[in-house]
């Protein structure tokens, strides 16, 4: 296990280094029914940005709709939100985060809005590979609309209101695979703590970094036969390895025996490492993360952790090559060619 | 080079006729004969004579029968003329149906390989041995078929008198100074010229004559005038997706953005263009630019409108300042994707889901697409709330004369935005208080490094404080404020251009590419004794004066082109007790408004 240097935990107790407190990273009190899974992926986003010292301000967190993208409200409360139209929220994140390249997106989504009306924008916004973090809170059923399969239901899995699905599941991450995204990972919301180092690594990725987070809703889909509730997920859940997210100023203290952990090197400096539990696994191959996702799905354990990683796909900023000024601040001096230039241009159609 | 005298000034014809007559170019699309058209157009445009082009062309890539029509006219109109005089036949397929087209005492130049009856007896005919000519100049393989269109270019030169000085111009300015282009392409004119001075008689009377009346002038199409537009406005985030007749609009931006907007020092962009999937994810684009302060527009055509209807009403109600350029073609559904309409109209009006009102622009003229194209920014800005641009095909598409584009009058308006100092200097910030009381509230930007800076926008009710909220009077307060804004709106807006004439007891009201037909049309009816005042309108919600104008006359025309008369329509609502004497008079065939077609209707709905 990495432990973290003592001056931050110390530092840790009250204010991080931009001298916020943890409570400064709240939001509104959630609406959401008790135990469902998305608070507690709220509380790990809370958790993730005030120990990274991120300031809330330098934060943008998107959605679309359903019960998942209400879920912004209820974190940083000092970061400018936008609750979105159902399943398009990944065009309204490609637009902000070009018009203002110095602000770090959060997307969250849901499996209906993701994987089923949102499918189309998802894959797109890999295929640009769109700087940002795009949780989907997994859960295989539509809540504020009551009760119906997502295309993430299990198939043959029985619901009271809307009976038997016939049809096989869409698999988050293995569509992020085929899309060529370059951080792909897998949680559960109940372990909270695998959540919150693959957000600080997500935060730190320069690309579109998924995190598919099975969080079970506890109303409509949590009976033990379906692997989107918390009791089937707590028993079968695998994690491939031990992740620990290291910020870039320190120093990993601790020595691991040869092929005991592997150190992913991140874009802004910061490392992650990953220790071997059962299995050898290496993330940075994209044939062996599919192979392992079509195993776990005939095994019927719950595979977690960061199933593939790839940070050499340039992001979409830096396809662009824009100035360093954020579109949205440029001067009007920038903006708005000389009277001269429009007279040269002119010029051209006679 | 030919000598000076060509054939149609040296022979002698009885009366004449100079500088007015249409001509019609029949071939096949993707026959490379665009660049013959335009190099014949501007040459007439480089003499001084005032001339318009429209391309009425199929929606297919090669093989389909298209027309360019040519318009000269010494009294400066413009329109579509529905007769022709001159045709140039180059298509054999549609040979005979273009014949029986021409007007009596017309002229048909024609290639003498086809194999066609030449069933009129009342046209001048010229039939061209393009084959042979092509062969003696020889051009590289690859480049014969576009260059088989250039004997045409020479023999009508010839015949009616247009200088091969201008028609190099012309070339050069199309081949943006291409000399390699330029010189092949003028050998095979100069070759037919001559073969047509040495061989042809002319016994038409259509001549061109150097005129004076273009100086200052400049021949540019919609789209491009709108493209440097959004330039010169600040335009620095467009999402777009491929469509039937705007995507030519963002072709212009890929082309003039980098020489006007890249940094000077470092090369990189001030901007960003990025072709979308789909025109949901180009208009969501658009909003999430728009949201974080970009200048962000799109550009699409109906069914791109039908697509992005759900975002627009999120733009609408989130507060969420976009630019949507409509280069209006024939719906419903795909419609006729090539051909011009006015049918987006109460579409649009009413966008979205809910009670939404939208705020149109509508140029009547190239340059107001340049003006408009900056101005939308500002007035999205201002307003924060979409703005859409109506422009069609007719307009977008084809090449029209303009005066030169006017540099923005008065600075950037970013609107309401309250910085980080801003906030320092107030207790609190509400994103949806009607602080100044026009309905207009402050907005931040997302990355303000301040406490109050932040709120969370949404599409669901919400508090002034942009909170979740359901209770009623929040609701009601709401949209009370919008239309609060939107009546400030009309403050902002451009005012319609009103035209009179003396005893005019008609009041004709038009608007977007249909003001030259319009223009031609009242002349042609004052001459008839019938005097019309004519308001062009140039922005919905509607100005003051047009309610003025509807009240001061006996008899109101709406003259558009849609089925429905959906300006008509929108009219009898603004100024119900009027309605009654308030007429729609509508055309919608696809093809561009013709001055005899409003005469006629005007005439024949007057009893006059």
């Amino acid at each position: 296990m990495v432990t973290h240097s003592k001056t931050k935990v110390i530092r840790n107790k009250k204010l991080n280094r931009v001298g916020l407190s943890k409570v400064d990273y709240k939001g509104r009190p959630t609406t959401l029914c008790q135990g469902c899974g998305h608070n507690s992926i709220s509380s790990q986003i809370i958790a993730a940005c005030y120990e990274m010292s991120i300031k809330p301000e330098q934060v943008i967190k998107l959605s679309g709709i359903g019960c998942s993208s209400k879920s912004p409200t209820y974190f940083l409360g000092n970061s400018h939100g936008f609750n979105s139209l159902h399943g398009r929220m990944p065009s309204i994140a490609t637009g902000a985060v070009l018009a203002n390249t110095t602000l770090k997106a959060i997307g969250i989504s849901g499996d209906g809005d993701t994987a089923s009306i949102g499918i189309g924008q998802f894959i797109h916004l890999l295929r640009r590979n769109v700087p940002m973090v795009y949780i989907v809170e997994n859960n295989g059923v539509y809540g504020l609309t009551k009760g119906q399969f997502s295309a993430t239901a299990d198939k043959d899995l029985e619901l009271k209101k809307v009976g038997v699905n016939p049809f096989m599941p869409v698999d988050v991450c293995m569509e992020a695979l085929i899309a060529n995204c370059g951080f792909v990972s897998r949680s559960f919301a109940g372990d909270p703590k695998q959540v919150k180092e693959l957000i600080k690594a997500a935060l730190s990725f320069n690309g579109t970094a998924v995190i598919d987070i099975i969080s079970p809703c506890v109303t409509f889909n949590n009976r033990g036969e379906s692997t989107q509730s918390y009791s089937w997920s707590r028993a079968h859940k695998y994690p491939l390895h031990d992740i620990t997210w290291v910020p870039k100023r320190e120093e990993i203290d601790v020595t691991y025996k040869p092929g005991e952990v592997t150190e992913v090197s991140m874009h802004d400096g910061s490392t992650l490492t990953l220790r071997k539990l059962e299995r050898d696994y290496d993330p940075t191959n994209r044939f062996d993360a599919l192979q392992l996702l079509d195993e776990a799905y005939r095994a019927h354990i719950l595979v977690t952790g960061l199933i593939y990683f790839n940070e050499e796909q340039p992001a979409l900023p830096d396809i662009e090559d824009m100035v360093e000024i954020p579109l949205a601040y440029l001067p009007e001096s920038t903006l708005r060619p000389s009277e001269e230039s429009l007279k040269q241009v002119m010029e051209t159609f006679r | 080079m030919v000598e000076p005298q060509s054939t149609a000034q040296r022979k002698t014809v009885k009366e004449p006729i100079v500088n007015d007559f249409s001509m019609a170019v029949a071939t096949v699309n993707g026959s490379g004969s665009q660049t013959s058209n335009l190099a014949l157009i501007r040459a007439l445009f480089r003499m001084g004579i005032p001339v318009s082009g429209k391309n009425l062309f199929p929606s297919n890539i090669q093989g389909l029968p298209t027309w360019f029509m040519i318009r000269v006219s010494a009294e400066g109109y413009t329109a579509r003329r529905d007769t022709v005089e001159l045709l140039v036949a180059m298509n054999q397929d549609t040979f005979a149906e273009d014949l029986m087209d021409l007007v009596q005492g017309g002229v048909c130049f024609y290639a003498d390989h086809f194999a066609v009856q030449r069933e009129r007896s009342d046209v001048v005919y010229y039939p061209m041995p393009v084959r042979r000519l092509v062969k003696e100049v020889d051009p590289p393989k690859e480049l014969r078929d576009y260059i088989v269109n250039m004997c045409y270019v020479g023999v009508v030169a010839e015949m009616l008198g247009i200088e091969l000085t201008e028609i190099c111009g012309a070339l050069d300015t199309h081949f943006k100074g291409k000399r390699g282009a330029v010189d092949l392409n003028m050998r095979m004119i100069e070759s037919a010229a001559t073969w047509a001075h040495e061989n042809l008689t002319k016994r038409d009377p259509y001549l061109v004559k150097r005129d004076e009346q273009t100086r200052d002038m400049v021949m540019i199409d919609g789209n491009t005038a709108a493209a440097l537009g959004a330039i010169y406005g600040g335009m620095s985030f467009t999402s777009w997706y491929p469509i039937t007749p705007a995507s030519s609009l963002v072709d212009a931006l890929e082309e003039y953005l980098p020489q006007l907007r890249k940094d000077k020092e470092t090369g990189k962009a001030t901007y960003v263009v990025i072709q979308a999937e789909d025109e949901l994810a180009a208009i969501g684009m658009v909003v999430g630019a728009g949201w974080v302060g970009a200048r962000a527009m799109t550009s699409t055509s109906g069914p791109g409108i039908s697509l992005m209807a759900e975002f627009v009403g999120l733009a609408f109600f989130a507060e969420i300042p976009v630019v949507i350029w409509d280069v209006q073609r024939m719906g419903p559904s795909t419609g006729l994707p090539t051909r011009t309409s006015q049918g987006d109209v109460l579409f649009i009006r009413y966008l979205g889901h809910g009670d939404t009102r939208q705020v149109m622009l509508i140029p009547g003229s190239i340059s107001e697409c340049f003006e408009f194209g900056w101005r939308a920014f500002d007035l999205a800005e201002r307003l924060q709330t979409p703005i859409f641009v109506l422009s069609d095909l007719d307009m977008g598409k084809n090449l029209w004369m303009s005066e030169t584009f006017s540099y923005p009058d008065h600075p950037l308006d970013r609107g309401k935005v309250l910085s980080a100092e801003d906030l320092d200097r107030l207790d609190e910030f509400a994103r949806y208080r009607d602080v100044d009381g026009d309905g207009i509230t402050y907005r931040t930007l997302p990355g303000t490094e301040h406490p109050l800076a932040a709120y969370f926008t949404r599409g669901t009710g919400h508090t002034d404080q942009a909170i979740y909220s359901e209770r009623p009077e929040d609701w009601e307060a709401n949209l009370m404020r919008l239309w609060r804004k939107l009546e400030t709106a009309r403050e902002y807006l451009p005012t319609p251009q009103i035209h009179h004439m003396e005893e005019a007891c008609i009041g004709l009201i038009a608007y977007g590419s249909t003001d030259p037909a319009i223009q031609e049309a009242r002349d042609r009816l004052a001459v008839q004794g019938v005097p019309t005042d004519y308001l062009r309108i140039r922005a919905v919600p509607f100005a003051h004066e047009i309610e003025v104008f509807i009240r001061e006359h006996d008899i109101v025309y709406v003259i558009e082109m849609n089925t429905d008369g959906q300006m008509h329509q929108l009219l009898q609502l603004e100024v119900p007790d009027q309605s009654t004497k308030i007429h729609s008079l509508t055309i919608n065939n696809g093809l561009p408004m013709s001055p005899r077609w409003v005469f006629e209707a005007v005439r024949s709905h007057d009893g006059v």
